[in-house]
């Protein structure tokens, strides 16, 4: 049981399937303790997607495709299915996954199922000895928890956490055969909404907006400052609070914990649960007009200022800056 | 419709984090408790669910220490019926804290359990997909719209800026995210009546979990910051940071 397994979700669209964005961070990672454990690295990929090329690149050393419409769109029942045959072929020291939504969900099922530990949401994954140990965050990242798994292990890494890299091989494929369980969730529905940007957790730069926006028809100058740096935005409690923007795109301790490499706070003063929310960014951006606010104790350059006048110039700069 | 409602005592959300004496858990010292806040969003919508059938009934239950009957108190304060509480002063991990709910339901009938997506201590989001695998029920993660059918359920839930409607059979494990339901501040008549509702207390049946923390630590400061005028030559300044020394544009 040396072998290390990874589960690599797809997305469904018009143009087909494909990887979603944390596949070469998760294989990244699981190459990396396939190496310490002395192991394969096998990942496990279901509905119509094959991606052999782009596996094998991140270090992947066999593809299990698993295929079938019931595997297509991502359900529970299916999906739990599908893992947990790859589980029984590959018998891995530990299976790794991003900590999506949906990965969260089926890590905890499928640890739950087969008995094995279970660590949520790490930044990193290594091998001390023959034992998995991972690091992560809690209390909404106020700490940091070194977790050790004493069992064959289940772990959801966290997006943006750890970066990919390359270590090319040629990747085999073979097919699992795997029947469908009875679906107990079914999907009736998917209703995209009225504008797409990327899933906050996994952008690399967010343009945020707190209160000293000052209202929702102000927010063009986020999503203006956004569209420069080709960033996702987000807003802070008080907003989403308040009605200006929806739930979806709040960041903080009760909306999402994001690592982007550019976090560019607007307005924001950076209340305590904010501050969890995005203070693991690898570089923050700190715009408010009082000097004293506490977003500015976690940022790395920081502009006092009035955010009506900043924005726009820096969009501006960036919008120049970024096409010379 | 009998629903049960999984809540935890956590740390509240305000706390600034010390380390503790152990170096593995933090410093409760002078620090406050409160419900977490995704399960009292459970909670209410467990309440309205019940009142909108005009029957039911709603039962917490906690794994956690002796001290949590207050958060049981407060949830039947907000209108729930009855709590039970696995009593136990150990801090347990994801499968454990699962494995104890799963102990302390025994034999009970219900039609739905739902917990919140996370505890805001832990922030593992596991504790109730674990528990739908241990009960061999179906499980939908994150929902922020729930209503309920005939043997059925209707959720949504966010998935990649996509909503997902889902249909899932009942009994299942739903947790809830933020949207489900705003909940209520129990008024003084619900924190008499609170005082006379049930509230069992049992010993929680702790299993060594298959985790151990081995340390915990405050996450690495930050260095100092730069201050950058606003004006258009600073803006040129942090773009031309931005992109030569931090190599993020």
């Amino acid at each position: 049981m040396a072998d290390i397994l990874i589960y690599l979700e797809t997305a469904q669209s018009s143009d087909g399937a494909a990887l979603k964005k944390p596949a070469a961070e998760v294989a990244t990672a699981g190459r990396a303790l396939a190496d310490a454990l002395g192991g394969r690295l096998v990942a496990v990929i279901t509905g119509s997607v094959a991606p052999e090329g782009v596996l094998g690149r991140h270090g992947v050393d066999e593809v299990l495709h698993v295929e079938g419409d019931a595997f297509g769109r991502h359900l529970l029942d299916a999906q739990a299915a599908a893992l947990e045959a790859a589980m029984a072929d590959v018998e891995p020291a530990s299976v790794l996954l991003a900590a999506t939504v949906l990965g969260k969900e089926l890590s905890a099922f499928v640890a739950g199922r087969t008995g094995r530990a279970l660590i949520s949401d790490a930044t990193s994954v290594g091998a001390d000895g023959t034992q998995v140990v991972a690091s992560k965050p809690k209390y909404a990242g106020k700490a940091m928890a070194q977790i050790a798994a004493t069992r064959p292990s289940i772990v959801s890494l966290r997006p943006n956490a750890v970066p990919a890299a390359e270590n090319p091989r040629e990747a085999a494929t073979r097919t699992l055969a795997v029947e469908a369980p009875a679906a107990r969730v079914r999907l009736r529905e998917v209703v995209p909404s009225a504008e797409t940007q990327l899933e906050l957790t996994e952008a690399d730069i967010i343009v945020s907006g707190g209160r000293g926006i000052g209202g929702p028809d102000a927010w063009d100058e986020i999503l203006g400052l956004a569209s420069a740096l080709g960033a996702a935005h987000g807003a802070s409690r008080a907003v989403v609070d308040a009605g200006w923007r929806p739930h979806a795109e709040q960041v903080g301790q009760t909306g999402k914990t994001v690592s982007p490499k550019l976090y560019v706070a607007c307005g924001i003063s950076g209340a305590i649960q904010h501050l969890a929310g995005m203070s693991s960014s690898k570089v923050i951006v700190a715009v408010n007009k009082d000097p004293e606010a506490p977003i500015f104790k976690v940022a790395d350059y920081g502009i006092v200022g009035d955010v009506h006048d900043v924005l726009p110039m820096l969009s501006e700069a960036a919008g120049s800056f970024l096409a010379g | 419709m009998k629903i049960i409602v999984c809540i935890k005592r956590v740390v509240d959300t305000e706390t600034r984090v010390k380390i503790g004496a152990d170096g593995k858990s933090i410093d409760l010292g002078g620090v406050q408790f409160i419900t977490a806040p995704y399960d009292e969003m459970a909670v209410e919508k467990a309440i309205q669910l019940r009142d909108e059938a005009g029957e039911g009934s709603v039962t917490v239950v906690t794994v956690g220490p002796a001290a949590a009957t207050k958060e049981l108190r407060t949830a039947l304060a907000m209108g729930a019926d009855e709590a039970l509480h696995a009593v136990t002063e150990e801090h347990l991990g994801p499968n454990a804290t699962a494995a104890a709910l799963q102990a302390a339901l025994g034999d009970r009938a219900f039609d739905l359990i739902l917990c919140g997506k996370q505890a805001t201590d832990e922030d593992d989001a596991a504790v109730g997909p674990l528990l739908a695998a241990g009960l061999g029920l179906p499980c939908v993660a994150f929902v922020h719209s729930l209503t309920v059918a005939a043997g059925h359920a209707i959720v949504e839930r966010e998935i990649d800026g996509e909503t997902e409607i889902l249909e899932v059979d009942l009994p299942a494990v739903l947790t809830a995210q933020k949207g489900l339901a705003e909940p209520r501040y129990p008024g003084l008549k619900g924190i008499m009546a609170a005082k006379k509702k049930p509230l069992e207390s049992v010993p929680a049946e702790v299993t060594d979990g298959p985790t151990e923390v081995r340390a915990l630590e405050l996450p690495p400061a930050r260095s100092a910051m730069v201050t950058i005028e606003p004006t258009p030559a600073g803006m040129q300044t942090l773009l031309t940071a931005l992109r030569q020394e931090k190599k993020v544009l």
